[in-house]
């Protein structure tokens, strides 16, 4: 639903990574760094690869130009919400009917039960305190308390003096950790800030080829092993970082979820190596969430906050037809930050989260 | 909420409430509690408003039998209609077609499509001895090839090699010819995530499809989505004529509101669960537990336990207040008493379902096997209306008519006589002197039955 963001905030087409020539492919590295000191199990031996991985470049969907690509996603926007919009705030009373319809849209956006009573008992109040009769002036009203709801969560990141500013990524199986990894990484390198991958996760079939692609896309190196420890790619990752006067490293985890107690362990434990490799890190604890999500995201939240202590959020997926409105949730139950929302697979397809943006591609 | 929902049916209330209807003023509070209940397990609204009205036609009216509150009888109905609506218990695929038999898998990004694609050949090769081949088809998602392969070769299942550079249709095309060459029996063809949204990607998709000729075409869904599960369920279902739904992330602790909203749309069966990453993580599909999962509580089953226990105690102690009520226990009677402990398991299950009385269950139930009532309903059929009414009529050449009619001997027609008068002074015991009486009745009663 979000593809206007792109209209926004993108500056071109769908961008073309020039596809890198197979020799150029040289970017996984296998540090000699020996495995972190905490881990019990003997260091891992640094694995040498007989060969740098070859990767090769994806396609890219099968595009409709930019133009008919935006239009398309805001008739379906407009078809998703517009329905029910059109008719709560086209003018006419302020009734009981009219609320249920709010509720309708609220609910219907993942905001959940709790959340969208909030919210209505807020429009309500707003609606008898300033004496409102139309429902044009509903509209206005449920925007105010969105806006006041969600807008906390509005809180961009900011790199401070870290250097290496250590970011970890985690959440759930298929978020879009890794792609959001390869986004961020354009971002920053936009930002003029040089940028360091850590393959941390180690889990999933061809994770680590699959951030790989995501480093020569970005031409930013990617710290990996063969030793299946998260922990320890984590910290050679880091410790790299420093050594070259990376400004930014970003790690990548598993997916997890939350029920898989002994794999909560283990990314705490990836936490705490990063610690050991820099006392300071990491400064951002980022989960991604899928936009698809119901309310389990709010589980989500409470369960990586309770492990990790998040810093922030990314909601990605926001290309579709799903609202993300579980953010409204998370507002209410665990506020944390978000900090970009994902609006598609490409690489320039992040924003920074903008709770006014948001509120507005959800009611107009 | 779900505390709330959780405390207002586990309290029990034990008084015999005589035989109240569900009305719509003693069933809104909760089915307002329902309707909440289901849009936290994330069924999509319009799925949520339509259940929800269901229930209230279907409960409006019914009787609410013994010592149930009206809520929880309609909890009893919600769960009912729920586990109605997830459709049939399902572990298997449709491979009845000219060798290799193709699965297409689709859905949206993250949903668990790969790995899936690896569990199902897995299953196939060691349930099924099938000769697999998997292939992807996934162009975009980078290294999404290779994490098929990678799966293949944990799996020891042979893999179509594919490209980037090529075209989706092409490779599918490429591997059915191979597959076909190579005498596979399966074929698995996983498809890159897509959103509904995205026009050319569906369309590509439906190429696919065409190309193809699935006999199975399983849509995967995360058991975490939310409301959008009914937009995204309509068009995959739209666009593709689906043959089943695979619900993955089962490990999570979502409530799995997804799987109604999907099942309500598509109309199609769920056939596996996806639990867990391992390539085991493959489980067949059980209805009652998704509507219990749904509903929210682990404990909702051995509520509804409860639930259904109170019922089949009210119809105990019905059948009790008859006798009590002064007007004879017939031969009737005493059939409908045994057809009802055969309904409910044996005398042993009806005596566990009486507070108190469950020591005796096991002495029972070694006498009252099925063979034995059945035996006892045949006997009791061979009588005309009017000998059950007043057995006292049965002389020795009625006896002999019913035996012959029973197909058993004469002695057997006695035993049951012996039997329901004993059951008969049982209840007028128990229409004095109440439970205690009952039970000691009993136990004389149970020989030979
Ligand atoms: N449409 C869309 N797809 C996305 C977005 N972010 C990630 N994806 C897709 O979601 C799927 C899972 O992403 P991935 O990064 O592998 O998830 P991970 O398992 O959390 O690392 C991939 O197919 C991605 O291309 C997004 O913002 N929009
Ligand atoms: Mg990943």
């Amino acid at each position: 639903m979000f593809s206007f963001f792109k209209q926004k905030l993108g500056k071109q087409e769908t961008p073309e990574t020039p596809p890198q020539p197979a020799e150029e492919s040289q970017a996984v590295e296998v540090s000699a760094t020996p495995a972190p000191l905490e881990s019990p199990e003997p260091a891992p031996a640094p694995v040498e690869p007989s060969a740098p991985l070859q990767v090769a470049q994806p396609q890219d969907k099968p595009r409709l130009s930019w133009a008919e690509r935006l239009k398309a996603g805001l008739a379906k926007t407009r078809n998703a919400l517009g329905k029910n919009l059109a008719g709560l705030f086209g003018g006419g009373q302020i009734d009981e009917d009219l609320y249920e319809e709010l509720e309708t849209v609220l609910l219907t956006a993942d905001m959940g039960v709790d959340a969208t009573g909030h919210l209505l008992k807020n429009v309500r109040d707003r609606v008898s305190l300033k004496g409102l009769k139309d429902s044009q002036e509903l509209k206005g009203a449920l925007k105010e308390s969105l806006n006041e709801l969600i807008g906390p969560l509005e809180v961009p990141l900011s790199l401070g003096e870290h250097k290496p500013f250590v970011l970890m990524v985690a959440g759930v199986n298929g978020a879009g950790k890794t792609t959001s990894i390869g986004k961020l990484a354009k971002y920053f390198q936009s930002q003029g800030k040089s940028v360091l991958l850590a393959a941390g996760d180690t889990f999933r079939a061809a994770a680590r080829e699959q951030l790989v692609v995501w480093g020569e896309r970005n031409g930013v190196q990617v710290i990996a092993q063969d030793s299946g420890d998260a922990a320890a790619v984590a910290f050679d990752a880091v410790n790299a970082a420093r050594a070259r006067g990376v400004d930014v490293v970003i790690v990548d985890t598993a997916g997890r979820l939350p029920t898989q107690l002994h794999l909560m362990e283990e990314i705490k434990k990836v936490k705490r190596v990063v610690q050991k490799a820099d006392p300071t890190g990491p400064h951002e604890v980022m989960l991604v969430l899928d936009a698809n999500t119901g309310q389990n995201a709010v589980n989500q939240v409470k369960a990586f906050d309770d492990a990790l202590g998040l810093t922030g959020l990314v909601l990605t997926k926001l290309d579709g037809t799903a609202k993300g409105g579980v953010i409204a949730a998370i507002a209410k139950q665990r506020a944390v930050p978000v900090r970009f929302v994902g609006v598609g697979e490409g690489i320039d397809d992040l924003r920074p989260f903008v709770a006014a943006d948001y509120v507005d591609a959800l009611f107009d | 909420m779900l505390e709330n929902l959780s405390g207002r049916l586990g309290g029990v209330v034990k008084t015999l409430r005589g035989n109240a209807r569900l009305t719509e003023a003693n069933i809104q509070d909760t089915l307002r509690e329902v309707r909440m209940a289901l849009l936290e397990a994330d069924v999509a609204l319009p799925v949520v408003k339509q259940f929800v009205a269901d229930i209230k036609v279907r409960a409006l009216g019914q009787e609410v039998i013994g010592s149930l509150t009206p809520g929880q009888a309609l909890i009893g109905v919600v769960y009912e209609e729920l586990t109605k609506l997830m459709g049939a218990q399902n572990d298997a695929l449709n491979l009845a077609a000219v060798p290799p038999a193709v699965v297409l898998m689709a859905g949206l990004q993250g949903a668990g499509k790969t790995t899936t694609s690896g569990k199902l050949a897995k299953r196939l090769k060691e349930e099924q001895r099938k000769k697999v081949l998997l292939v992807s088809t996934d162009v975009y998602r980078p290294a999404a090839i290779e994490q098929l392969k990678t799966l293949a070769e944990q799996l020891e299942i042979e893999w179509f090699p594919s490209d980037v550079s090529q075209k989706p249709v092409d490779i599918a095309q490429a591997a059915l010819d191979y597959a076909k060459r190579h005498f596979h029996e399966v074929l698995i063809v996983d498809t890159a995530g897509r959103l509904a949204i995205d026009e050319a990607m569906m369309a590509e998709i439906k190429a696919l499809h065409a190309a193809v000729k699935p006999v199975e075409t399983l849509f995967v869904v995360d058991a975490m989505q939310g409301q959008d599960a009914v937009n995204t369920a309509q068009a995959f279902n739209e666009t593709l004529p689906l043959t089943g739904v695979v619900l993955t992330k089962m490990d999570g602790d979502a409530r799995g509101g997804a799987a109604l909203s999907v099942r309500h749309i598509t109309g199609k069966p769920i056939k596996f669960l996806g639990v867990g990453e391992k390539l085991t993580g493959l489980e067949p599909f059980h209805p009652d537990r998704m509507a219990s999962r749904i509903l929210g509580m682990g404990d909702v089953l051995s509520l509804i336990e409860d639930v259904q226990k109170t019922v089949d105690e009210a119809e105990a102690l019905k059948m009790m207040k008859k006798v009590k009520s002064g007007k004879g226990f017939d031969l009737e009677d005493f059939k409908a008493q045994i057809q009802q402990m055969k309904k409910m398991g044996g005398m042993s299950a009806l005596l566990d379902k009486l507070p108190g009385m469950g020591q005796l269950g096991d002495i029972a139930n070694s006498q009252a096997s099925d063979k034995a009532v059945a035996r006892i309903e045949g006997i009791i059929n061979s009588m005309t209306p009017a000998e059950r009414r007043k057995p006292e009529l049965l002389k020795a050449s009625r006896k002999r008519r019913i035996a012959a009619g029973a197909g058993v001997s004469v002695q057997e027609v006695n035993r049951l006589l012996n039997q329901f008068e004993q059951t008969q002074k049982m209840m007028k015991q128990f229409s004095k002197g109440g439970m205690a009486k009952l039970m000691r009745g009993m136990k004389g009663m149970l020989p030979g039955m």
